[in-house]
């Protein structure tokens, strides 16, 4: 039986309502949340050790109405018992690096991107503030049980191509509402894939509109879609759009102002070594911008170096959390700007002026493009590493 | 049943483009009903009036799961948003807040034109072309949820989700 179909106990197309493992909510979706549990009547949280808050979209508070939007959420965590987890990071990776999930639960979260958790065989859905209302009310949410679609993949990556590479890949491939509503379901060689890959690839679920997503060997339906990991090069997400996705080789000599690295896509540690290793002691071309998604990341990053290497380059290193992803602070872009980012979305204005292009890649190729000033294909950086000082 | 105005919107409007990020929306309706479009388009929430329809394309909705980008039409008073398709968090928050998502072709339908709307059958009229569509109809909790008003005030009278 499929993955969704298995944990929910029901086939694809009927509307259950189940119990929730786990409901969450950060900075920018909570106080809707707080609001709506308010006005449904209710008093008290269904449980308050299975909700969790996280302040990660605009942390620390840039403004004051930020900080009020905080201290509101602070006080109905206080007043219901609610954990609040603030500045420690994004909360999809705090929950991926964290013994709180466990596979087949059922959880909800007030972010697009909770999909992420599919990589811990997590059921992970992300939903609205009003549904988040309910799920800490009565400690259950009904959905429609999705369809699987799945993709296979075949083979092993080529050198400096990884996980995004294929993430946007598929988002090229099925475009944004490909996998609208469907339970989006890595098979075949994914089961290689290491969490690191499996969180990026199912947090690009959400730009495909799917459900939920997951890599599963488990029986199901035949694949629809295939992919070689071998014949796959280096891949941009043009700006504006997340399924506008060409090889960078067709791009290059784009001239980018801004560099950005982290995300709940691609701000892990193995992201930071990749990075790393293009920059293999080269002074970054443009401004470029580092936020962890973690605090652990930050801590292994300083561990292994590599957050010394980054400010020796010129690296700017930030808090960890949400960082510029969202344009509301650490690193808006002006008008007219080119920005190569590591995150999972380039709409118009999602990290600033209107005015300004978003290019969606990989650590590497962001870290090619912060080491020349222009869009290039890693692959030319990473050829030739000895003739760079280690 | 009175008709109201559509505003029509092309494809791929997405969450950031309803109601940027950057606004940092919290819950005040008048700065949720000021930032709807505010860039894509800043007549809207100045001319829009109770009773009119968002009228879209494809996608409408993709993104981020913000409640605000349904939440500023709904202050606003739109009564339905028609489009070919919409984003799958963006359909449920609409369903939740009581503003009908409706899924059709929507090609027909010019700026301006006065329209008729049953969301129980999922017949719209468009009275300024004398033509009618047929939309694909709401399921059944759905349609319970939006006699309701939305998920709140279901939630309120039921104190529990019965599909």
């Amino acid at each position: 039986m499929p993955f969704a179909s298995r944990i929910l106990g029901a086939e694809p197309g009927e509307i259950v309502v189940r119990p929730v493992d786990l409901v969450y909510a950060h900075d920018a979706t909570a106080p809707l949340a707080i609001k709506a549990f308010r006005e449904m009547g209710f008093d008290r949280v269904f449980d308050p050790s299975k909700v969790l808050f996280f302040f990660d979209h605009v942390y620390p508070a840039p403004t004051p109405k930020a900080a009020e939007l905080h201290r509101e959420v602070r006080e109905f965590a206080a007043e219901q018992g609610i954990r609040v987890v603030e500045g420690q990071g994004i909360s999809h990776q705090l929950l991926a690096e964290s013994d709180v999930v466990r596979p087949g639960q059922v959880v909800v979260g007030g972010d697009s991107h909770t999909v992420t958790l599919g990589a811990r065989g997590v059921l992970a859905m992300g939903m609205g503030s009003t549904d988040i209302a309910v799920a800490m009310g009565l400690g259950e949410t009904w959905l429609t049980v999705p369809e699987s679609l799945r993709i296979e993949l075949r083979g092993r990556f080529a050198p400096a191509v990884v996980a995004k590479d294929l993430a946007l890949a598929v988002c090229g491939t099925l475009g944004v509402e490909g996998g609208n509503f469907k339970s989006v379901e890595y098979v075949g060689e994914a089961h290689r894939l290491n969490l690191a890959d499996r969180l990026t690839l199912c947090n690009l679920g959400a730009e495909v509109g799917a459900k939920n997503a997951v890599v599963t060997d488990e029986p199901g339906p035949g694949a629809e879609f295939t992919f070689d990991l071998s014949a796959l090069e280096p891949q941009l997400a043009v700006h504006p759009r997340v399924d506008t996705v060409k090889p960078v080789s067709d791009v290059e000599g784009l001239e980018v102002d801004q560099v950005y690295l982290g995300t709940c896509t691609n701000g892990r540690i193995e992201d930071m070594r990749q990075f790393d290793a293009i920059l293999a002691g080269r002074p970054v071309a443009t401004r470029t911008l580092c936020t962890p998604a973690s605090a652990t990341v930050m801590r292994q990053m300083a561990d292994e170096g590599i957050l010394s290497r980054f400010v020796a380059a010129g690296v700017t290193i930030q808090s960890p959390g949400c960082g510029a992803c969202l344009g509301r602070h650490h690193g808006v872009l002006g008008d007219g700007e080119v920005c190569v980012a590591t995150g999972s979305r380039n709409f118009v204005g999602r990290m600033g002026s209107p005015k300004a292009e978003i290019y969606l890649s990989s650590p590497y190729t962001a870290a090619a493009a912060a080491v020349t000033g222009k869009v290039t294909d890693p692959r030319r950086l990473l050829a030739r590493p000895k003739e760079v000082p280690a | 049943m009175t008709a109201g105005r559509a505003w029509v919107f092309g494809d791929d409007i997405d969450t950031d483009i309803i109601t940027p990020g950057r606004y940092n929306l919290g819950t005040n309706p008048d700065d949720l009903k000021k930032a709807c479009f505010i860039e894509h388009r800043p007549d809207f929430a100045k001319t829009v009036r109770p009773g009119d329809y968002i009228v879209a394309g494809r996608s409408f909705g993709i993104g981020s799961s913000r409640e605000s980008a349904a939440l500023s039409p709904k202050l606003l008073g739109v009564r339905a948003i028609l489009a070919r398709s919409f984003g799958r968090i963006y359909f449920r928050n609409c369903v939740n807040l009581g503003i009908p998502p409706l899924q059709g072709d929507t090609s027909r339908i010019r700026d301006g034109d006065e329209l008729e709307v049953d969301v129980a059958t999922g017949l719209v009229r468009n009275v300024t072309r004398a033509e009618e569509y047929p939309f694909r109809p709401l399921g059944g909790f759905v349609q319970a949820v939006l006699a309701e008003g939305g998920l709140a005030p279901y939630v309120r009278k039921h104190r529990r989700l019965a599909p």
